[in-house]
């Protein structure tokens, strides 16, 4: 078995992979904290591709990638603090998490 | 002359007052209305003196609608010699009809009425309505002072419906009985046919001439600055307005029912308002019609065949309002031929003169109803529907003279007066119609001369239903209900007025009479009135036509030499069309039972299924296409998240396919 060295195409996919997984999750979950967790997923999945970027085609000296991720970390831990507790608040209002039992909007 | 506008205020004023104020007190009310036309008389009889004194005409008017920065509709009045003498008539007859008003509007007490039928002397009381009377009247005064005196022809169709208001309200005064309810909307739809006519007529000319002006379409006319055919047609559709307000052929059918009202306001629709207006329209919108020779042949051909054809119905009338109110539609018929022969003397002049022996006959025919009435005159059970109310029955009368001369003598002067026996009124105005026709068939209109035939065959019918009502009332025995010892002479408020109108019935003739110079005729038309040779030939023959007709009534209904019940049993089939008015009715009711309903029907269907359709059916599918888009709204947080992320890839898309097309 020969050897591949590891280029950006195998970090794009590997993005992408995570990404997508992340979308079927927060589509198709019920649970509101499983919808966040699959969130998370999409968020990083975005950080690799990111960084593969800013590593394979960027001049070291630009780190416009590795700034970009390094925001989106801290974005999304703000997100999933204001997720959790918007689900923990919904839980004391309905004492359920499960969205699709919760669809007030329907028209 | 700046006073003219208080002349239809005043009245307009009254009936504010009593309608809004006083409703409650019925004398006060009656005062009122007597003071507001009174007073709008002396201000009309001091204009029609100062016109006559030579005074040029006088206009004023307000803009009232602005179309656009140049036009505006405008408000105007006009004081010239012909709305100068309709003032003063129709104030004067007006005035004298309120007064009379006072002593008639007094009803049988219902008292005892449940005992069966009821037996002497009724005691009269004032009927319920008698301030809403006086209100009303005052509006039709009002509203006929506004018309004669409008200046275009929109301020005269505002005054002509209000006209036509008043009708409606006083025609159907006793709206609790359905017969009258039913004659006041009768006349009001009838002459509403008319009416359309007209408003489209008012339309057509704006749009044609850019003016409403009397004056300014006169002076267009006679300039020919319009073409001929607008000016026919124009003068058709005002026409049209005119028969129906006249009770013309064929949209004569509401007069006779409109009789349903109080005996007054009959003599104040037929003598001074309302159908004087028809006539009035035409008069004044006279030199539109005489640039439309057409349009004048017209308005003779209706005039000439209504006259007789409306006097042949009178023939055999029994009710004696009836009676009255088909000579009102043949007279109004000689006014138009008047007319329509190009004599505005003529129409005009006999329009004068019937107000004030038409408005007498009429205020007769009440006072007699009144005396019977209170005398005790009631209906039996089953009385035949065709019949007219016992007290209204002149077969049911009879030896009245006695007992009421003054009724009866003032009523045999109107009776003369219009049958044209010299030298009452009726004979000058009469003759003025007959000689205009004359000289309009001899200037070579073939037509006109069977016109001329109507008119002397009128002559001759109308002398003879007058005194068929005045023998078949007054002469004899007493025929009636009543008792003939309790009939006694209507009190003076009402007598009176009866002796003043019977002056003017007399001698208001002799101002148009052709030996005295015919002030009438060169004070209406001015310079252009050419005096016209009196024919004593003509006058002799209508004289004489009078005079048979008066014989022949004499001979069948008080000589009794020739019995009217074999002649109408030998000819009854013409006893029965004239006594059934030819069907018309009877015709009209089935052309709206056939067509009109069937023409209803199916625009009833069409509004139902296509108007309704569309209306529906937009609705529905505005409905169905929301239900539908609101399936979308699921309120499932994964599906609107689903939704977001497809329309990201779509933006994304259309991002990436849009930077490899620019490159």
């Amino acid at each position: 078995m020969a050897l591949v060295p590891v280029g950006l195409h195998h970090f794009l996919v590997l993005g992408t992979l995570l990404f997508c997984i992340g979308m079927y999750g927060a589509l198709s979950r019920s649970n509101a904290v499983g919808i966040l967790l699959s969130l998370e997923l999409m968020l990083n999945g975005v950080n690799v591709i990111m960084v593969a970027f800013a590593k394979f085609i960027d001049t070291p000296q630009e780190l416009a990638g590795q700034v970009f991720a390094i925001f989106i970390i801290t974005v999304a831990a703000a997100e999933a603090a204001v997720g959790l507790a918007i689900v923990i608040g919904v839980y004391r209002l309905r004492n359920t998490i499960q969205v699709d039992q919760i669809d007030l909007l329907k028209g | 002359m700046e006073l003219a506008w208080l002349v239809p205020a005043l009245p307009l004023a009254a009936f504010a007052v009593i309608g809004l104020l006083t409703l409650r007190y019925a004398n006060l009310s009656s005062f009122i209305n007597i003071l507001a036309i009174g007073g709008s008389c002396a201000i009309a009889w001091m204009l029609f003196f100062r016109v006559l004194g030579g005074e040029p005409p006088f206009e004023q008017e307000i803009p009232w609608l602005a179309l656009n920065l140049q036009t505006a509709l405008t408000f105007g009045l006009r004081v010239d010699p012909l709305s100068a003498i309709m003032i003063a008539l129709v104030t004067t007859v007006s005035l004298v009809i309120q007064v009379y008003s006072r002593g008639y509007l007094y009803e049988p007490a219902e008292e005892g009425e449940e005992h069966g039928e009821r037996h002497g002397p009724a005691t009269m009381v004032r009927d319920s309505g008698f301030a809403r009377y006086f209100a009303f009247m005052a509006l039709f005064t009002a509203a006929m002072l506004g018309l004669v005196l409008a200046n275009n022809l929109l301020t005269i169709y505002i005054f002509w419906e209000g006209v036509g208001l008043g009708s409606y309200l006083l025609i159907g005064f006793w709206y609790r009985k359905p017969e009258a309810a039913a004659a006041a909307k009768k006349a009001f739809v009838t002459t509403r046919f008319g009416d359309f006519g007209f408003l489209i007529g008012i339309l057509y000319l704006y749009m044609q001439t850019g003016t409403l002006q009397f004056a300014r379409l006169a002076e267009m006319a006679e300039q020919g600055q319009i073409g001929s055919t607008v000016l026919t047609v124009g003068a058709l559709l005002i026409f049209c307005g005119a028969v129906g307000k006249s009770a013309q052929f064929p949209l004569h059918v509401w007069l006779p029912d409109a009789m349903e009202g109080p005996t007054p306001v009959s003599a104040l629709i037929h003598a001074a308002t309302m159908v004087a207006a028809g006539v009035y329209l035409v008069a004044r919108a006279l030199p539109i019609f005489e640039h439309a020779p057409a349009a004048m042949l017209v308005v003779a051909l209706i005039g000439g065949f209504t006259a007789i054809f409306a006097a042949s119905m009178g023939l055999v009338a029994y009710d004696i309002k009836r009676v009255l109110a088909f000579s009102t539609i043949s007279q109004l018929g000689y006014m138009m031929l008047g007319l329509g022969a190009g004599a505005i003397g003529a129409g005009m002049f006999h329009l004068f003169t019937h107000a004030f022996f038409k408005a007498l006959l009429f205020l007769c025919a009440g006072s007699v109803i009144f005396m019977l009435h209170r005398a005790g005159a009631h209906d039996p059970v089953d009385r035949d529907p065709l019949d007219p109310p016992r007290a209204q029955d002149i077969r049911y009368m009879g030896g009245m003279w006695r007992r009421a001369p003054i009724s009866a003598i003032t009523m045999t002067i109107g009776a003369l007066s219009l049958a044209g026996i010299p030298p009452l009124a009726g004979f000058w105005s009469k003759d003025d119609v007959l000689l205009a026709t004359y000289e309009r068939a001899s200037q070579g209109g073939g037509i006109y001369w069977l016109l001329l035939a109507f008119a002397l065959a009128t002559v001759l019918m109308t002398a003879f239903y007058m005194f068929r009502v005045i023998f078949m009332t007054f002469a004899g025995e007493h025929r009636g209900p009543a008792d003939a010892q309790h009939i006694r002479e209507s009190p003076a408020v009402m007598t009176v007025p009866l002796m003043l109108l019977a002056l003017p019935s007399i001698a208001a003739g002799l101002w148009g009479a052709p030996q005295l110079g015919n002030g009438f005729g060169h004070f209406l038309e001015g310079g252009r009135f050419h005096s016209s040779e009196m024919s004593v030939g003509l006058a002799g023959l209508s004289t004489l036509l009078g005079a048979v007709g008066i014989g022949l009534a004499w001979a069948m209904y008080y000589r009794r030499s020739l019995s009217p019940e074999t002649m109408a049993a030998r000819f009854r089939p013409i006893y029965l069309t004239l006594y059934r008015k030819y069907w018309i009715d009877e015709l009209y009711m089935w052309l709206i039972d056939k067509f009109v309903v069937a023409v209803s029907f199916g625009i009833n269907w069409f509004d139902q299924n296509v108007i309704d359709g569309i209306v529906n059916g937009l609705a529905n599918a505005v409905g169905a296409i929301g239900n539908a888009i609101r399936q979308v709204q699921t309120g499932r947080i994964p599906a609107y998240a689903l939704a977001v992320f497809l329309g990201l890839t779509v933006i994304a898309l259309y991002a990436i396919v849009l930077h490899r097309a620019l490159g």
